[in-house]
């Protein structure tokens, strides 16, 4: 099956120092920086992922690659051409809206012809129903929107973009009314697409699972500015700041001071007394104030009476006393007090049959040195946490 | 007075003025006096609207003379030939040309301008807000008078074009705030969907704009009709020598009104509610399945 | 799958431009200007005039109707001095006509919306009856109360029968057939807002009331009642100003003792053609009327009828 491959299909896309700032003076309301001198690249062909919580600016970036949105400073490429400039209806963009935005009152043949109808493709209804075909959904052409499923109107909704073959292909946050199981579904199905007709996506998403299974880059957004940007597993392994390491998956963050070194370990003394070892090459700062990350995955819990077979080289903590245990099937997440460093959370994989420690239980926690990763000192170790992610909605809108 | 202040005081003040709950046997007297009580009162208040229309479809049927004020005897020729009395027919006509043209003129720029309220932001908005909804709130005779003396003054003569014009005026502000309610409805991301697809302002407007709007301009086309049709006061002061239906009746109820002019309403009548009680019949459906 | 090798992707943009963005700006004014414009000459200039006209003074000596512009505020307080008793009468049928309105409308809506609520067909139907008077002409319906309440009607030799009324009286050229016909007139214009408000309501704040021990007066006056009243406040508006502008009524079915200051105004247009006065009394109506509903409204508490 010859298919055009990814680069000469799609395009890439590149944003030069993108900023949107809404409101003013004038309105009466505090201006707001949405978008705050973005620059990114995406490659042609890619399947590009903006992740980041609500109100960091990834959808209104995405508007301003659409053309929705007019950016206050910066330039939008794509291709190598300019088209800041150009209005929405001009640009070889195509957007998988939220809400899908299917037109209601036509069927859905007439919805997936739409684009090629206002570009003058004489074809229009045969690439329709290709693209259906596409999505699966051939037989409901003569349906209407309102007639359909949630997931139907979902594929509709991608099919409606696709056909056109843009440049570059718009998705925000396209999954979020699916239940689980088609969402699953569908991340599987989007990134079987979007291979085999090579078009470069961009997926905005506020879930990290989502953006870590179909991505290929990942970029990490906050307060309208990229944190971090690079594959899915760089970015897990190694994080750069604390909202990425507590946005993707869970993070230990423990502040701290480099002491010394030891070969190619910073030693790091650990507030409140504790020690721990980071690599240089995974420590954003080799002197003074820093905070030391593991992911709960990494810890090791034994009772604090038991063996002790960590090794010589392991970072060790403890003891500790065991604050909840919660017993998840595969895993049980044990929360550990530990004088020294905090209250660090711990996954272990139910190997046997029980837990491992109960509440209240006395335990020593171990990983190895290789696994941790250091960040600047002065970082919040809160920051893209839960509890911050939702005081910051509320405040935003407020 | 939000929802649960007003569930708290009626809580507080069932406690107050009843010492217990009330026993089964006093509640179901209570109960079933109330159940009859409202369902009847309704029913008198139904029949009392219509008498008027039953009187005048009986007498339709009166064979009256040039004044259908008693009852003659009963017969079908009125019905036979609805235009039999001079001008009522005329006025009929005068009265539908008039409503035609004033509906189309009104639909046409109010939409325009429901349009423009909701969607655009631009200074004035309020005040065009409150302009639009003035007429609506101006009694009919202060319209009326204004518009005379405006044609007056423009040394304009009233009749057939300067009820037109008043209408279309009147009109307008209906239509606007019918046709607002549903612009404000309409999701604004449809639109930007059109953009999206390669669909140029005017394109996306004509495609998808216009068609969903489609259902709400009817319903002001229809209301601006049925106010142009029945409006009297504001025509009496502007029309001269023309006749719509509703001034003929007026100016003929002096002398007497002829038969026909019942066979009209009565007519009308019965037109609209077929068509209004089949519309709702399948509403009512369409509400159930 | 092979075929969608045959489908080429877009090219991307020729670099246009920058496109008349900024050309959108001028699109509300473009949509408004029509309407605008209509409303500007069949509604705001008529209106000055009047106060001109109002102002106005005839010309000595010249033909009947003839008036030059000046500045005779003379003429309201001539106008107020001579009619006033005509405002109160038109205010206070106007109140009347309201207040029966809402008396007979609540309930009617109130059994619609919330008794019939089970079934949807016989709600539409009796919407359908409420608004049905709307489907024969205004002046036709006020015409045929007349004859209703002749003398000589079936409705009145039956009641005169049955000793509701007195043999000798008369209910046609009476305040009292003034004001049924109005009431009756405006009765769907108060019964559907309110109508629409009840329906809005959810049943499960009802429900909720009788889990606390509210009984079903006690949960109309504390639940039902407030939550209803925007319609109550549109439908009273909706009625209260064009009735107390009317004339027809008063025309077809009072006498000259019950007329309404549009009676007044009519005939000095037409009859005795004194433009001044009539556009005088016109003012005077309409300011009498928004300020009656202004106080209403800011007492009501619901500004937001736009």
């Amino acid at each position: 099956m010859a298919l055009a491959s990814g680069a000469s299909s799609g395009a890439d896309l590149h944003l030069e120092r993108l900023t949107k700032r809404f409101g003013g003076a004038r309105g009466g309301t505090a201006a707001a920086l949405a978008v705050d001198d973005l620059t990114l690249t995406v490659p042609a062909g890619s399947f590009f992922a903006l992740l980041g919580p609500s109100g960091c600016g990834k959808t209104t970036t995405l508007r301003m690659v659409a053309g929705l949105e007019e950016p206050t400073s910066g330039r939008v490429l794509i291709g190598g051409q300019d088209v800041t400039a150009t209005r929405a209806h001009q640009r070889p963009v195509n957007t998988v809206f939220q809400s899908y935005a299917l037109f209601p009152h036509m069927d859905v043949l007439a919805n997936v012809a739409f684009g090629l109808r206002r570009r003058g493709r004489g074809d229009a209804e045969a690439a329709a129903r290709e693209a259906l075909e596409l999505v699966e959904l051939a037989h409901l052409a003569d349906r209407r929107p309102a007639q359909l499923s949630g997931g139907q109107q979902q594929r509709v909704a991608l099919a409606r973009a696709v056909v056109n073959r843009p440049a570059v292909l718009l998705l925000d946050e396209p999954l979020g009314a699916l239940d689980l199981k088609l969402r699953r579904q569908m991340q599987v199905e989007l990134k079987r697409i979007q291979t085999d007709v090579g078009l470069t996506f961009i997926h905005v998403t506020h879930d990290q699972e989502e953006a870590m299974t179909m991505a290929d880059r990942v970029a990490v957004m906050n307060a309208g500015r990229v944190e971090q940007l690079g594959a899915p597993q760089e970015l897990y392994d190694l994080p750069r700041s604390a909202f990425v390491a507590n946005f993707l998956g869970q993070s230990n963050l423990v502040p701290g001071t480099v002491t010394g070194a030891r070969g190619d370990l910073l030693e790091v003394a650990l507030t409140g007394g504790g020690h721990a070892l980071v690599p240089r090459e995974r420590s954003v700062t080799a002197t003074g104030p820093v905070v030391v990350g593991v992911r709960p995955e990494k810890v090791h819990i034994a009772p604090d009476a038991g063996r002790d077979d960590a090794g010589p080289a392991a970072n060790r903590v403890g003891p500790g006393t065991v604050v909840d245990a919660s017993f998840a099937g595969v895993s049980t997440q044990y929360l550990v007090d530990v004088p020294g460093a905090g209250r660090l959370s711990v996954f272990s994989q139910n190997l046997g049959h029980g837990p491992v420690a109960r509440r209240g239980d006395r335990v020593r926690l171990s990983w190895a040195p290789e696994h941790s990763f250091g960040l600047r000192g002065d970082e919040d170790p809160a920051a893209g946490t839960l509890e911050r992610e939702s005081v910051a909605d509320a405040v935003a809108a407020g | 007075m939000s929802a649960g202040q007003v569930l708290a005081g009626a809580a507080a003040a069932e406690h107050v003025t009843s010492g217990r709950p009330g026993g089964p046997a006093r509640r179901s007297w209570r109960h079933r006096a109330g159940d009859w009580l409202l369902p009847a009162f309704a029913g008198l208040a139904l029949v009392y609207l219509l008498v008027p229309i039953a009187y005048t479809f009986a007498f339709s049927f009166n064979d009256a003379g040039r004044s259908n004020l008693v009852w003659r005897g009963f017969t079908l020729d009125n019905w036979r030939d609805p235009c039999g009395a001079p001008a009522v027919c005329s006025a009929v006509v005068t009265s539908l040309q008039v409503g035609v043209l004033a509906t189309v003129l009104a639909t046409a720029m109010g939409t325009l301008v429901a349009l423009a309220l909701v969607r655009h932001r631009f200074r004035f908005r309020a005040t065009t807000n409150l302009l639009v909804f003035l007429p609506m709130a101006t009694p009919e005779v202060v319209l009326g008078a204004s518009l005379l003396a405006q044609f007056l003054n423009l040394r304009v003569s009233p009749g057939f074009w300067p009820v037109v014009a008043a209408h279309t005026m009147f009109c307008l502000s209906f239509v606007v705030v019918t046709v607002k309610a549903r612009v404000a409805s309409l999701d604004p991301r449809l639109e930007e969907a059109a953009a999206d697809l390669y669909a140029s302002p005017l394109q996306a407007f004509w495609r998808v704009t216009l068609p969903l709007l489609a259902p709400g301009i009817a319903a002001a086309a229809l209301l601006s009709f049925a106010l142009s049709f029945d409006d009297f006061i504001i025509t009496n002061f502007n029309s001269g020598a023309t006749d719509t239906f509703p001034k003929f009746v007026y100016v003929a109820a002096t002398r007497g009104i002829p038969a026909q002019a019942n066979v009209i309403g009565s007519a009308m009548f019965l037109a609209i509610l077929a068509v209004v009680v089949v519309a709702r019949i399948v509403t009512a459906r369409r509400r159930r399945a | 799958m092979a075929a969608l090798a045959g489908l080429a992707p877009a090219p991307p943009a020729a670099a246009t431009p920058p496109a008349a963005r900024r050309g959108a700006r001028w699109t509300p004014y473009l949509l408004l200007a029509p309407g605008l414009l209509w409303l500007l000459l069949f509604f705001v200039l008529p209106l000055v005039l009047l106060v001109t006209t109002s102002l106005s003074e005839p010309v000595p000596g010249g033909e009947v109707g003839a008036t030059q512009p000046a500045f005779r505020v003379a003429n309201y307080t001539e106008a107020l001095a001579d009619y006033w008793p005509w405002f109160v009468r038109s205010v206070g049928y106007g109140l009347l006509a309201t207040v029966l309105a809402l008396l007979i409308g609540y309930p009617l809506a109130y059994a619609i919306a919330v008794r019939a609520r089970a079934r949807p067909l016989v709600q539409q139907l009796l919407l359908v009856a409420v608004v049905a008077p709307f489907f024969t002409s205004f002046v036709l319906r006020t015409i045929a109360w007349r004859q209703v309440l002749a003398d000589e009607s079936l409705v009145v030799s039956a009641l005169k029968a049955l000793a509701v009324l007195p043999d000798d009286a008369r209910l046609t050229a009476t305040p009292l057939a003034v004001v049924a016909g109005l009431t009756y007139n405006f009765i769907p214009f108060m019964a559907l807002p309110i109508y629409a408000s009840l329906e809005r309501l959810d049943p499960r704040l009802l429900e909720a009331g009788r889990d606390l021990y509210a009984g079903p007066v006690t949960t109309f006056a504390t639940v039902t009642l407030p939550l209803s009243l925007p319609g109550v406040v549109a439908g009273t508006l909706l009625t209260f100003i064009p009735a107390t502008g009317d004339y027809v009524n008063a025309a077809l079915l009072g006498g000259p003792g019950s007329a309404m200051v549009g009676n007044v105004i009519d005939s000095r247009f037409f009859r005795v053609v004194d433009y001044p006065t009539a556009a005088a009394l016109s003012f005077l109506l309409m300011a009498l009327i928004l300020g009656l509903v202004a106080l209403y409204v800011r007492r009501a508490g619901t500004e937001d009828l736009l």
